[in-house]
């Protein structure tokens, strides 16, 4: 089948030795490290797409009240900023953990871990007692398109935050069973990128859903 | 204890199901026992199953496809055959039937034909394309499969156990709602296609990870194939547009399973952002299905024509263009809702752009067939039957892009046609010709001409007898979706049409005689070389089929069309004379995770289905575990010695210097 | 129900510029596909006078061309769709002869309803205007979305719960033509066919006299029993005992009707309902 008798001149058909020149060599696969910290980036990507979905709805059903409490009556921005405070302790906490694993300090990576844990779970502990009280006060999410947009929303941040903590105490577990090897090393690079995400995503469910919100 | 299941859910006044339904499961239990009694079931667990493989896992993907395809095509004879019959009359089909039938075929086209050929085609060739040695995650590719799988597995249950969604294949609320869907048709919908959606976004994520990151040396973008080109474009609308579906079925849910109000009628709920969202979501997925598609037929032009590609730097703008552009038409969707002109107008012609980039591809192609040396392989008729019919398929699709002409044409048959027309054309045509194309690659053997012609041929003229009386009902005014209807002038047209998907269902015979065929005649159409196309780009440059570790020694590359470099260069300097020098190759080893973890899923999806509580936390505890257990494993690597390495790679160079007429051995 | 036999101005319009974009798309795309079977035929392996140029992949005039002639084709075609979006936007008046007929339209389940509030009067599946006269139709639905369409008037449109959408119509020849609901809607959608009839101005005023001394009622309450489903509603009329009652539905001050239900055994008899068509 084969017809290699023309000779073949050139290996660049499409005359792209110039663009070619300027860029850079490539030099062949990335490390394991910087593609599973690249993946994990698109993943964190895709998610901050699907709550944008969540934003958006809520932000097309925030007037959408049903004759119900609108977000000035409900939000306590107190009870907020102290949520706000702890997620960003716990950032900071995180980030001190990153340092211990790549010092390869067991005591210190698994002391920050413990006090991001506990953070997170003050987190929790907060934002559920909020969700109790509007719902006690009858503001829960099915009486209205915007308070089943602002559980939805916040709800949703507050799932990962628990998924994250499960996957914390996991990646405790795991050093202290199997130590820092390479692999444990890079799920806990994941782990770090999915915490600050979940800082990030929560800024904004500050000002849009606390702030605007209240203000609507 | 078992939530809403009971008897009664299982349609025995039915019989249509019910058979069908007894069939498949007879076959199915069939296959197992076979399996079973002839001692497969190591062999299929450990190479398949819980293989971590690109390749295998491409292949398992596109048997999936392959499977799904016979049973939406069974949905589309009944309704082709419903609607011929059932003028003045009601057919064979009540319409409770019928509803479903047409819900359960455009779900099960789109996500379980379509996609997973289109990921399975991905998966077998973007690493050997990429001369890399697996995916970026080989685990999490087989997670991901199997996560399709159940939600494939979940949608058949629906056949049997209960019903499917009758709302359509984008179940639009308030009908889809609970008040007005109070059946578990719709939650089988939601949980299938959110377990399958994540399944897609791992796919999408690591596909995108391994176009990015694992290229082999000298592999920069400008010199990758077109088929990565458009995976990677075709990856990055997965990631950006599957979370939105994802959140958009997790509000319907919501809605469904605890009062919420997204979409409904009551408490301010708001139908017209269900259609914004999930047509944000629904835009971008045709992209995503045609533009692999483009991919191949950019590369089976190319090779059967024996030349580059033409104006490979538009191909790539014109792929990255309509990466882009994909996502801000959605509305054109529904001109007829009553945006002002303004949104309407500017949607249109948004919508018109995408067809100049789409366009500049058929010129290339048609471009890169001048002066090329043409051979009508099977996958070189499907690229010419697909550009053909593409072409027509994109006047339909630009003309209902002009919102005047969508007032007159919006939900009928025209619009059905139009969008066959590019998915049938487009996407299906690619995926067969990509899977005659790669065939000998994944198998080491080719299939058969002749019988891929046939195919080829009836599949074609059953699709211009099919769709074409669909166009001409549009302009009669025929809506879609009418189970019976009473105008005379209809019928001749619905008869045709019926015609059209019998000589489609012949097509389809002959694709599975080939299969059968060429698996009986393995061995005179033995690949021996591992280039039977006289290939271009690097997977040809492996044997057929490729070692687990795809290349012996990572290739070097140094320009575009690698392979065909490497066979010009050989022919001209001999350089293939010297030995490499082989190391130890590190392979991820096989794992069970995926498959039991779609396992969980599939336990936990049929329980939320039927509200199973406690089977609910089973299965979802059961799938966490099952993470937990595999990040304990202390070995995921297995090395395979430089010797073995040696070995394998010497016979296949043997066989490509026996096939470029060289002499002597090295 | 043959849109390419338009009976009113906007179908009218409408189907010019169908016709219009797919003649100037077949400008190009007709030659493209009599250059895809000839260039694949000509550059056939086996037709020894064709020349094999291996390497040629690149034409910058040729990549010149391509980019530019469907550009300027969407450039055309763009222009028709702007003007054409804001000349036939369904909310837009449409000019006409004798005053302006206003219609409010309620999709139910599975059959249309038709409120004259001028009139005080009210009619199922069945639609009868003036010919030559503006008609200003308001529509909504009961419970889920529908698509009103009368392929022969032109524009259809969603009706939608809670919502009001406006359409502006206009009949200039008098008969009867068919009018269906073009999105799906449960069980009885195929069913969901109405007659439109197209009198002349003269006898309007006479028909609405007549319809206006039907012994029905429309009122909450008959409305209530209307909004049930059912298949293949008898065409009564009714005279319009509230005239806000549209107001009140598309609000929501009168709730969402009960919806589609599962029919198991089709309420519909075998032989087809007697529509004219």
């Amino acid at each position: 089948m084969v017809d290699a008798t023309i000779a073949y001149p050139h290996s660049d058909p499409h005359h792209l030795r110039g663009m070619e020149a300027s860029g850079i060599a490539h030099s062949g696969p990335a490390s394991k490290r910087i593609a599973t910290g690249y993946g994990f980036w698109i993943f964190i990507l895709s998610d901050m797409v699907m709550f944008s979905a969540f934003f958006a709805t809520y932000a097309v059903l925030l007037g959408q009240t049903a004759g119900g409490p609108s977000g000035r009556e409900l939000f306590d921005l107190r009870n907020v900023a102290i949520e706000t405070a702890f997620l960003l302790a716990s950032s900071f906490t995180c980030g001190l953990a990153s340092i211990a694993a790549d010092t390869r300090s067991t005591i210190w990576f698994q002391l920050g871990m413990a006090v991001t844990c506990i953070f997170g779970l003050g987190f929790l502990t907060i934002e559920g007692r909020e969700f109790a009280s509007l719902v006690a006060r009858g503001a829960g999410p099915t009486r209205s398109a915007f308070l089943s947009a602002f559980f939805t929303l916040v709800g949703c941040h507050g799932l990962h935050v628990s998924a994250g903590i499960l996957w914390l105490l996991t990646m405790m577990a795991q050093v202290f069973a199997k130590g820092f090897r390479p692999d444990i090393l890079r799920r806990i690079l994941c782990f770090a990128l999915f915490w600050h995400a979940l800082d990030i995503i929560w800024i904004a469910v500050f000002t849009v859903v606390y702030l605007i919100g209240s203000a609507a | 204890m078992l939530g809403k299941l009971g008897w009664s859910v299982i349609p025995f006044d039915q019989p249509i199901p019910l058979l069908v339904g007894a069939v498949v499961l007879v076959v199915i239990l069939g296959v197992i026992a076979w399996v079973i009694v002839a001692g497969h079931l190591p062999y299929l667990w450990r190479e398949w199953i819980t293989s971590v493989d690109h390749k295998r896992i491409g292949v398992m993907y596109t048997l999936l496809a392959m499977v799904m395809l016979l049973r939406g095509f069974s949905d589309a004879i009944m309704m082709r055959a419903q609607q011929a019959i059932a003028y003045h009359s009601n057919g064979y089909l009540p319409p409770e039937h019928f509803n479903q039938i047409f819900s359960a075929h455009g779900t099960i086209m789109i996500f379980f034909v379509g996609m997973p050929f289109v990921i399975g085609l991905m998966n077998l060739v973007v690493p050997l394309q990429l001369g890399v040695r697996d995916v970026a995650f080989p685990t999490l590719n087989s997670v991901g499969f199997w996560l399709t799988a159940t939600g494939a597995l979940l949608v058949n249950i629906s056949l049997v156990v209960g019903e499917f969604a009758r709302t359509g294949w984008l179940p639009y609320p308030p009908l889809s709602e609970l008040t007005y869907s109070p059946g578990v048709g719709v939650d089988y919908y939601l949980w299938s296609l959110e377990i399958s959606g994540v399944g897609t976004l791992v796919a999408g994520i690591n596909l995108v990870t391994t176009v990015l990151k694992l290229r082999t040396k000298g592999m920069t973008y400008l010199r990758m194939p077109m088929f990565c080109w458009t995976t990677l474009a075709s990856n990055l609308l997965i990631v950006a547009a599957f979370p939105i579906l994802t959140a958009t079925l997790a509000m319907l849910i919501l809605d469904r399973y605890f009062g919420f109000h997204f979409f409904t009628n009551e408490a301010g709920g708001n139908v017209m952002m269900f259609m914004n969202l999930i047509w944000a979501w629904g835009h971008p997925e045709v992209y995503i299905l045609v533009l692999p598609a483009f991919g191949i037929f950019s590369e089976v032009v190319s090779t059967f024509s024996c030349k580059p590609l033409f104006g490979y730097r538009s191909m790539v703008l014109a792929t990255m263009a309509i990466c882009l552009i994909s996502f801000m038409v959605w509305l054109h969707h529904f001109f007829t809702m009553g945006a002002g002109p303004d949104v309407n107008a500017i949607f249109g012609i948004a919508s018109m752009i995408i067809a100049v980039p789409t366009g500049v591809k058929i010129y290339n192609w048609l471009f890169t067939m001048y002066g090329g040396r043409i051979r009508f392989a099977t996958p070189m008729m499907w690229s010419i039957g697909f550009m053909v019919t593409f072409i027509i398929g994109g006047l339909t699709g630009v003309l209902v892009a002009v919102p005047p002409a969508d007032f007159l044409l919006h939900n009928s048959l025209f619009l059905v046609a139009h969008f066959h027309n590019v998915i049938i054309g487009g996407v299906l045509f690619g995926a067969f010709a990509g899977y005659n194309y790669w065939f000998p690659k994944a198998f080491g053997f080719r299939l058969h001409e002749g019988l891929g012609k046939a195919a080829f041929w009836f599949w074609l003229s059953g699709f211009y007898l099919a769709f074409m009386p669909l166009y001409a009902l549009g302009f009669l005014g025929m809506t879609r979706r009418m189970q019976h209807y009473d105008v005379a002038q209809w019928r001749p047209w619905l008869i045709a049409a019926a015609f059209g998907a019998m000589l489609i269902l012949i097509g389809i015979i002959f694709q599975v005689a080939q299969l059968i065929v060429s698996i009986r005649r393995r061995a005179e159409l033995r690949d021996r070389t591992g280039d039977p196309w006289d290939g271009r780009s690097l997977e040809w440059a492996t044997a057929s089929p490729p070692p687990v570790f795809n290349f012996a020694i990572s290739p070097n590359v140094t320009g575009e069309d690698a392979y065909w470099a490497i066979k010009a260069h050989a022919k001209q300097q001999d350089l293939e004379k010297r030995e490499p020098d082989y190391v130890d190759i590190e392979m991820p080893r096989n794992s069970p995770t995926g498959f039991v973890c779609a396992f969980f899923a599939t336990v936990m999806g049929f329980a939320l289905i039927w509200h199973i509580w406690w089977m609910v936390a089973v299965g979802g505890v059961g799938a966490f575990a099952t993470f937990v257990a595999f990040a304990w494993r202390d070995h995921d690597e297995y090395v395979i010695p430089a010797a073995e390495v040696a070995r394998i790679d010497r016979a296949i160079i043997a066989e490509r210097r026996a096939l470029l007429g060289l002499a002597g051995s090295p | 129900m043959n849109i390419l036999d338009p009976q009113g101005p906007i179908a009218a319009a409408d189907k010019t510029i169908l016709i219009d974009s797919i003649a100037i798309m077949l400008a190009i795309v007709l030659p493209t596909i009599v250059a895809i079977f000839a260039f694949a035929f000509w550059f056939r392996q086996s037709n020894p006078r064709a020349v094999y140029r291996p390497d040629w992949a690149y034409s910058g005039r040729i990549e010149l061309v391509v980019w530019s002639i469907p550009a300027l084709t969407i450039i055309l075609l763009g222009g028709v769709a702007w003007i054409g979006s804001h000349q036939l936007d369904p909310a837009a008046r449409v000019e006409g002869t004798g005053s302006p007929v206003r219609v409010q339209v309620v999709s139910l389940d599975w059959k249309w309803l038709f409120i004259y509030p001028d009139q005080r009067i009210a009619t199922i599946n069945a639609l009868t205007v003036p010919v030559g006269a503006p008609l200003k139709l308001e529509l909504t639905s009961a419970s889920v979305m529908n698509v009103f369409f009368v392929p022969q008037l032109g524009s259809m449109i969603y009706t939608m719960n809670g919502m009001i959408t406006p359409l502006n119509l206009r009949a200039d020849q008098v008969g009867n033509y068919q009018g269906l609901s073009a999105h799906f809607s449960g069980d009885g959608f195929p069913d969901m066919l109405f007659d439109v009839h197209v009198i002349s101005p003269l006898a309007f005023p006479d028909w609405v006299a007549n319809t206006a001394r039907s012994d029905q009622v429309l009122n909450r309450d008959s409305y209530n029993k209307l909004a049930q489903q059912s298949i293949g509603a008898t065409k009564t009329s009714y005279r319009l005992e509230d005239p806000e009652l549209f107001g009140k539905i598309a609000a929501q001050q009168i709730p969402p009707g009960p919806g589609p239900q599962l029919t198991t055994n089709p309420a519909k008899p075998a032989a087809g309902v007697g529509n004219a068509r």
